[in-house]
């Protein structure tokens, strides 16, 4: 790399190569989809990086706007596939925020037993896909074979095994069908020890180290500046989780659960004797850091479903009815952020009073994860840029819409 | 075998024994490269499988899916063969060849068991080295002809790693080199039949790291994950062979099973007893180097060995591969001059000491008895320690008082001058044919 110095000898003996212009993408391997990446390299080290969008639009907010809320569920589903129902839940309670409708207990706690399973699930695939991204494909297969009992139970309760359409404003399509707690609670016995395993193969790996700590290091300033949200802003080490900092109709859902928000406080993680250590070489904001806050959201989450699935199971009231197809909408706005597991998944919604909304929006946590990658992609090598992009695990179907 | 097929025809000119014997020898390993890559390719989605709690190929060929490769190849072959347009034409489509060329070509100083060999060379592990390091050739030409920036990256790294590795490996290679006291492979592999403590592998603490240092080099050196980056999937695509289809890309893979195959051959030979078992069943009843049907037995057991002892080693390539990510090239290379190159060196240091200070072993050299081997009629052996047998140098005093060592005259040739000088170049003379003609039975 060409170097700025007043040196003379060693400017002599600087051999200058030519900077090339590569595209990563659209159709690569470890772009997650169909991101497009403009490498301006200089041998292996790469100077600048552009994130090219819109490979995957498909205009679900403009359907939005030609459909009714209810419709519109299958749109949501298909903007960040790995966690179709957190999705849904974001976009019904934005609805039900401005219908100003109360739902049952009983489906509140059914709600967070769906978006904290499908959490775990998300986060699995992102973990697994990391691993392909620094070029081990195990890992990948373990994250998915417990994915599919999650989906299993899914399709038990649904009938979908990725686009669900199960969280619908007012509830959800249907209560959950007779044993499937005891199968929930059976897949979450045997799922709980094999973190370990993931633990050994990736997070204490010695090259999964080497190849993920100090790498892509995001400071705390900069994530927020960058509007980063979810887990790449936790692994910077703020304390920010919209299940506990978010607006009231969302919170109130979490009401009485105990749980923690992941992330570095005070040098430590939330103690718990099975975490692994944070290794030495690791800087709070690194891949290394973003990744870890996933394994432990992990944990988080399971701790959640086992305190829903109580709850549930003793709640009153039913699994909620959903509003009608063509219910008319008062007339105002409503804006909603939910804690989607790759961060703050906003929806807006504008209604002129008909049954249709005038305005739909939808505010991806993946965008504005992804709009960082030029800032700390700088002067790495080329072998750290999948590092870098999938430590962010974005999802194109959630930032082109 | 040039006699047995100079004797069939009844012919005085040797030379078509000789050429049907090569003949016979290249189809013979042109077998062990192609059926072998099918092998370890069916293999590796085996042991893939079942690490990945999945159950791999199933069906094709009926049970566990053996013929799996077999089908994919037909279907290489049907493929279309297709050259980008940016492509060096010519170069694109010789890289393949070239890279086969040379992983195939190491094999013809590979012996599979005693004797079995298809060139038995004094140079061996020198020769199987040299030429392995070919294949970087044609990997760094189907980079650079495919007129693809990725393949291009991948073609500098791999030649930057295959270059940075060859010389921990060479150093790790000396080793049991030295301890044999001879670069002939079949010599090596006989040195250490016997027990299982004649293994070099259990010569002395040194040569028991060695070994590690010589996998880990051997896994970079024919491109294996951890080391795999010249076709890192998810950094390069496919790296150099991202424009490469149907038969010429399998060309490429032929090539890097071969040499998975070769390099832990090699590392059996040095390392482990080669054709040698633990326990010298063979030599107890007495059918090792008997000659005839029995010794023939003798060998193809050995051959079974052998072949266990590399496939064991591929087997443990593939599983690093299943379970490791992969290193970046910064650390590849200080992975190599950091720490394999001074570990290699300073075994190698430590092995020369334990045998010059002749420490003990429980390797049979060290223990006094003769050794366990036999010198076969055929295949030639040095002793490990010659007698010295040069009356030109004194035993004690000024060994250069005769005036400074000059280089060694052509043979034949006389003196120029009856100086002081010429005694002991003739004696160097002597010493040097001494030395072949006493040691060939």
């Amino acid at each position: 790399m060409a170097t700025k110095t007043d040196d003379q000898r060693i400017i002599e003996f600087d051999v200058r190569t030519d900077e090339m212009l590569i595209n990563m993408g659209p159709q690569h391997p470890s772009t997650h989809g169909v991101l497009r990446l403009v490498l301006r390299t200089d041998g292996e080290i790469v100077s600048q990086v552009e994130p090219h969008i819109g490979y995957l639009h498909r205009c679900a907010e403009k359907i939005g706007e030609n459909l009714t809320p209810r419709q519109w569920i299958p749109y949501t589903d298909r903007m960040d596939y790995l966690a179709g129902m957190n999705m849904n839940l974001g976009w019904s309670l934005a609805v039900e925020k401005l219908l100003e409708h109360q739902i049952s207990d009983k489906a509140r706690h059914l709600r967070v037993v769906i978006a904290e399973l499908n959490r775990i699930a998300s986060h699995l695939v992102g973990m697994g896909a990391y691993g392909l991204d620094l070029g081990t494909f195990s890992p990948f297969l373990y994250a998915f074979r417990e994915r599919e009992k999650i989906l299993d139970l899914f399709e038990d309760a649904c009938g979908a095994r990725l686009t669900y359409s199960y969280l619908t404003p007012g509830g959800a399509t249907a209560d959950l069908p007779p044993g499937w707690l005891q199968s929930c609670e059976q897949f979450l016995d045997q799922f709980e020890p094999v973190i370990q395993e993931y633990h050994a193969l990736l997070t204490t790996n010695a090259i999964f180290i080497k190849r993920t700590a100090s790498i892509g290091v995001i400071s705390r300033e900069l994530a927020i500046s960058y509007g980063c949200t979810g887990p790449v802003l936790r692994g910077s080490g703020v304390d920010h989780d919209l299940r506990f900092n978010g607006e009231e109709i969302y919170t109130e859902m979490y009401d009485g659960y105990v749980f923690e928000v992941v992330c570095e406080k005070d040098g430590e993680y939330p103690a718990d004797e099975d975490y692994p250590d944070v290794p030495s070489e690791a800087v709070l904001g690194d891949c290394w850091h973003r990744f870890y806050v996933r394994m432990l959201e992990v944990i988080q989450s399971i701790k959640l479903v086992r305190q829903a699935m109580q709850r549930y199971s003793t709640a009153s009231g039913d699994h909620g009815v959903p509003i009608k197809f063509n219910l008319k909408l008062p007339k105002g706005e409503a804006y909603l952020e939910t804690e989607a597991p790759r961060g703050q998944m906003g929806f807006y919604l504008v209604s002129d009073g008909t049954a249709i909304p005038w305005r739909v929006r939808a505010r991806s946590s993946s965008f504005c994860n992804l709009s960082i990658t030029s800032e700390i992609c700088q002067n790495c090598l080329i072998a750290d840029i999948p590092a870098i992009v999938g430590s962010l695990d974005v999802v194109m179907g959630e930032i082109d819409r | 075998m040039a006699e047995f097929f100079n004797g069939i025809v009844g012919l005085e000119d040797a030379t078509f024994g000789y050429v049907v014997a090569a003949l016979v020898h290249c189809v013979l390993l042109l077998h062990v490269v192609a059926v072998g890559a099918l092998i370890f390719i069916w293999l590796e989605r085996k042991v893939s499988g079942r690490i990945q709690d999945r159950l791999g190929p199933t069906r094709v060929g009926g049970k566990f899916g053996w013929l799996q490769t077999l089908a994919d190849g037909i279907k290489l072959i049907a493929k279309e063969d297709v050259t980008p347009d940016g492509a060096d034409r010519m170069l694109f489509k010789l890289a393949p060849y070239i890279s086969f060329a040379a992983s195939f070509a190491a094999f013809l100083a590979l012996p599979f068991s005693d004797g079995w060999v298809a060139n038995n060379i004094n140079s061996a592990v020198f020769f199987v080295l040299a030429v392995l390091g070919l294949e970087v050739f044609g990997v760094i030409l189907a980079g650079y002809a495919s007129g693809s920036k990725w393949s291009l990256f991948g073609a500098m790294r791999e030649a930057a790693q295959v270059v940075s590795y060859e010389i921990p490996l060479g150093l790790c290679v000396v080793v049991p080199v030295f301890l044999a006291g001879t670069m002939n492979l079949v010599t090596i592999g006989n040195m250490q039949a016997g027990w299982l403590s004649n293994w070099f592998v259990l010569h002395d603490p040194f040569t028991f790291c060695i070994f590690w240092i010589f996998f880990t080099c051997a896994t970079a050196s024919v491109n294996r994950a951890p080391f795999d980056l010249a076709e890192a999937e998810s950094e390069l695509v496919a790296g150099f062979h991202t424009e490469y289809s149907g038969l010429r890309w399998s060309f490429f893979f032929m090539a890097e099973y071969g040499s998975m195959f070769l390099v832990s051959g090699l590392g059996a030979i040095l390392f482990f007893g080669g054709w040698n078992g633990p326990v010298p069943i063979m030599h107890i009843i007495g059918w090792a180097d008997s000659g005839g049907l029995t010794g023939y037995l003798a060998n193809l057991a050995g051959c079974l060995n052998f072949m266990l002892k590399a496939t064991a080693g591929v087997t443990v390539m593939i599983w690093i591969r299943w379970t490791l990510p992969r290193l970046r090239i910064d650390q590849v290379i200080t992975t190599c001059l950091k720490y394999c190159v001074p570990l290699a060196s300073a075994c190698f240091i430590g092995a020369l000491c334990w045998e010059v200070l002749d420490i003990w072993s429980p390797n049979h050299l060290h223990l006094g008895s003769k050794p366990a081997y036999q010198v076969n009629e055929e295949w030639a052996t040095i002793p490990r320690f010659p007698e010295p047998t040069n009356p030109g140098i004194p035993e004690s005093g000024d060994v250069y008082e005769n005036g400074p060592p000059r280089m060694p005259a052509e043979p034949g040739t006389e003196p120029i001058d009856g100086d002081t000088a010429a005694a002991g170049r003739v004696s160097d003379n002597k010493l040097f044919t001494s030395f072949s003609q006493e040691d060939t039975p």
